[in-house]
């Protein structure tokens, strides 16, 4: 039976694998000529990320990024906050994935200091700014303060993050990427966090979209165009037409 | 060694906007033509789903469609005295990657050029003496306009573009844009209908005195068919256009004006995912001979042809001249050479009104959708008192609301915490803008060349860009922005913010991906790399097609200029040069 089974498993494969060239040739460089290509299932929609665990954090990053996401979007009655609504796991997942490794970027050498109007020159990739900056930042606040980030009352985190926006305080990093590049970056991704399609694990229950009224993935505003200065109707959609 | 192919008629580099009109144009002359393409195969079925298009992180933040830095970078510096170094992501400017090219993402934004661009020298010397224009680079690009206004008419027909005439051959029309230059006949469609914010602009501009008119538009207001029989859809508003592709048919581009006629054809092949190395020229360097490329699985291949056409992104064309040694690089101390001169950009500032109480719904938009005043554009308006040239479109467009970009607040509000929160919430529905996008004007300073530095993944040296704005731009940019700053009062806002330019180009925030020049068409091969059919001085069987061949930009976007290019350049290729390949103009 199993050998038989395999049998028909390695049959169906070559069949599969002769269809190849015409069915799945966009994935590949190829020729084209006399027809517009098309194959089934050849799109790529997106994957909805797992809510569960850390990808890329440790334990202490990860309770720290959670206490700055809290900080930078704190829970009111507009809504919950930014660790409530996901940034954190919206992050984590991003750094281990291809945004944290630079994948797109121009990464050859050499590296030097650049000027401000030739953007970031650093050698390392969004996830190795988080790992060193994270670690700097404990320091500083075990200097400073003798605790952890996350351990710091709310109104000291204030202060420190405050610090680090304007500059006052300077972590130890690297040539190419200061402790205000770091701020942008956690402040940037904390944003796309919260206003980004619940599927990247951020933006739980489309808070951020609730937040400000922006009715996310709706396709077709024929209907509401004309009736200026009217309030939408509608409430968000998301592209999995889920909550979060 | 390189494997070697088959002689074709003509080999395109590059398969976006230029790259189908060129292969349009010329297979319908029964050319046998292979379009050579480094990104992938993508159309709209299977590629801009319509159930997943709408992700802000994905196409507007992560960038999805556009050409990565790790594929092709560039190097940037602001003068010739700083050391240039790579942008190691792209920001100020966004190049496509892929079939489509940058037209799968563009807004739509479809103007003409007008007369006094194609002849600007001689109308400015003429208006104002020489001594105006001293210190800019300003050239005339060569075709009358009588001669390049049926392929302006060609590409809009063909991109179906919505919008109201100005002016019909010489007769001023109610309701479009009267500064314009004549043309043959009214737009394909009609006007897309119109958002809260821009219809609130054009009343104020009206009280002013000013000619509001509806921005001509590559969105489609309404289903069309367009003159190769493919058919388009009508324009759902859905903000998600821009940095996007169209999952609804609606707005042009080569997958839905082209590509489903060109496709078919037997005598027109492509080859996706096949990154061309360089132009061969032979041992003279009088002509091309083939192109060499790496296909998808890393082999080099060399396709010769009688014809090489460059139809990549402006930037890439530049660099492809200069990487296959095709006319001569320029040097902007002695002024010779003229590959990398005249390279422009675009000069811009906005205004940004906040309100109480309104409901703008800014995630109603389209790419290209809203009103403009031209009354400071150009030459429309006196410069004789004035201490610049050149001037700006003004425009109310209404592109979207995605919150990770577009959430504007008051001025001086924090950017996080509970103060940012309210000031979010208050800001996002209760705010509205306008800009002017001004004219990019030459100067000796300003220019393309190769890296010495840094290279590519094929070890080929990267392009440099030495840009900043020139002083008669930041001037005519200051004084548009004084405009503004008088066009908010009538509007009552509770605040009102001006941007005004500064020296200093920036390549890190997004301005606008309207890079002119390098390889630019004119009457002296002394100052200009192409002739006026865009076709190579040096090597006359390398047409150069694209915004390139702009000699200056001028406060529009570039788009329906370098379509009406294309159908210039294949209109030449078809009717002189295949029946007399060589030099069509003699210098």
């Amino acid at each position: 039976m199993k050998i038989s089974s395999s049998g028909l498993n390695r049959r169906r494969l070559l069949a599969s694998a002769a269809a190849l060239p015409i069915l799945a040739a966009t994935a590949d460089g190829r020729t084209i000529s006399g027809n517009i290509p098309w194959s089934p299932f050849s799109g790529a929609p997106p994957r909805p990320v797992n809510p569960l665990g850390w990808y890329f954090f440790t334990p202490t990053e990860a309770a720290t990024v959670e206490a700055i996401v809290e900080r930078l979007i704190p829970a009111d009655n507009l809504s919950p906050s930014g660790k409530d609504c996901g940034c954190a796991v919206y992050i984590d997942r991003q750094l281990a994935g291809s945004f944290g490794h630079a994948d797109r970027f121009y990464t050859k050498g050499p590296f030097r200091v650049g000027l401000p109007t030739q953007g970031y020159q650093g050698e390392l990739t969004p996830a190795g700014r988080y790992r060193l900056g994270l670690q700097a930042l404990n320091d500083y606040t075990n200097t400073t303060y003798k605790k952890d980030f996350r351990a710091l009352a709310p109104e000291q985190q204030d202060t420190v993050l405050t610090g680090l926006d304007e500059s006052k305080i300077e972590l130890k990093l690297k040539p190419g990427f200061t402790t205000k590049n770091f701020f942008e970056l956690m402040l940037q991704n904390t944003m796309e966090g919260f206003f980004a399609d619940p599927l990247y694990g951020g933006n739980k229950n489309m808070a951020g979209w609730k937040m400000i009224g922006f009715p996310g993935a709706r396709y077709d505003y024929r209907d509401h165009i004309e009736k200026h200065n009217q309030p939408y109707p509608r409430g968000p959609v998301s592209i999995y037409g889920l909550g979060g | 060694m390189a494997r070697v192919l088959p002689k074709k008629d003509a080999v395109i580099i590059g398969l976006g906007w230029t790259g189908s009109i060129l292969a349009q144009q010329l297979t319908d002359a029964g050319l046998n033509v292979v379009a050579i393409e480094r990104g992938p195969w993508r159309d709209t079925s299977t590629d801009f789903n319509i159930a997943y298009m709408q992700d802000e992180l994905r196409y507007a933040i992560r960038k999805d469609l556009f050409l990565k830095p790790s594929t092709e970078a560039m190097t940037m510096r602001n003068s010739a005295s700083q050391t240039a170094l790579p942008m190691r992501d792209y920001g100020s400017f966004l190049p496509g990657d892929g079939v489509g090219g940058a037209g799968v993402h563009w807004n739509g934004h479809t103007w003409r050029f007008w007369e006094s661009d194609f002849q600007i020298k001689t109308h400015l010397t003429q208006r104002y003496g020489a001594a105006k224009i001293k210190g800019l680079q300003l050239q005339d690009w060569g075709p009358t306009w009588a001669e390049i206004e049926p392929s302006f008419d060609a590409f809009e027909y063909l991109c179906g573009v919505s919008g109201k005439a100005g002016n019909i051959k010489g007769q001023i029309q109610p309701g479009g844009n009267p500064f314009e230059s004549p043309r043959s006949r009214e737009y394909p469609n009609p006007p897309m209908k119109m958002p809260y914010a821009s219809t609130l602009f054009a009343e104020k501009m009206r009280e002013l005195g000013f000619h509001p008119f509806p921005l001509p538009s590559s969105n489609l207001s309404r289903a069309y068919v367009n003159p190769l029989g493919v058919r388009m859809g009508e324009c759902s508003y859905c903000g998600f256009c821009e940095r996007f592709a169209c999952g609804n048919y609606s707005k042009a581009s080569a997958q839905t004006t082209i590509l489903p006629v060109l496709m078919k054809k037997p005598n027109f092949e492509l080859r996706t995912e096949c990154e061309v190395l360089k132009v061969n020229l032979t041992p003279d360097g009088k002509m091309a001979k083939s192109v060499t490329y790496i296909d998808a699985h890393g082999v080099e291949v060399e396709q010769p042809g009688d014809m090489v056409l460059i139809c990549a992104y402006a930037l890439m064309n530049v660099r492809m001249m200069l990487l296959s040694k095709i006319g001569t690089q320029y040097d902007p101390v002695t002024g010779n050479g003229t590959v990398g001169r005249n390279y422009c950009y675009q000069t811009s500032a906005g205004a940004r009104l906040m309100f109480e109480g309104k409901h703008f719904n800014p995630f109603i938009g389209a790419g290209s959708l809203g009103q403009t005043i031209d009354d400071f554009q150009g030459d429309g308006f006196d410069h004789s008192k004035l201490n610049f040239v050149g001037g700006a479109g003004i425009s109310c467009s209404v592109t979207n609301g995605r919150p990770i970009t577009n959430r504007p607040t008051a001025p001086g509000s924090p950017r996080w915490g509970k103060g940012w929160k309210q000031a979010t919430v208050d800001g996002y529905n209760n705010s509205m803008g306008f800009g002017s996008q001004g004219s990019s004007y030459p100067v000796r300073e300003n220019y393309l060349d190769l890296d010495p530095t840094y290279t590519d993944r094929h070890g080929r040296p990267l392009l440099r860009i030495t840009f900043d704005f020139p002083d008669n731009d930041v001037a005519m940019s200051n004084y548009l922005s004084e405009q503004l700053e008088k066009m908010t009062k009538p509007f009552n806002a509770k605040y009102a913010a001006v941007a005004r330019l500064r020296k200093g180009w920036n390549s890190v925030p997004y301005q606008s991906t309207h890079n002119t020049g390098g390889a630019i068409m004119g009457n002296d091969p002394k100052t200009s790399a192409l002739n006026k059919y865009l076709q190579s001085w040096d090597v006359p069987n390398v047409f150069v097609i694209g915004a390139s061949a702009f000699a200056h930009n001028a406060g529009m976007n570039p788009t329906g200029t370098v379509g009406a290019l294309a159908f210039w350049a294949a209109e030449a290729i078809t009717t002189k040069y295949i029946k007399s390949p060589g030099a069509l103009v003699h210098a």
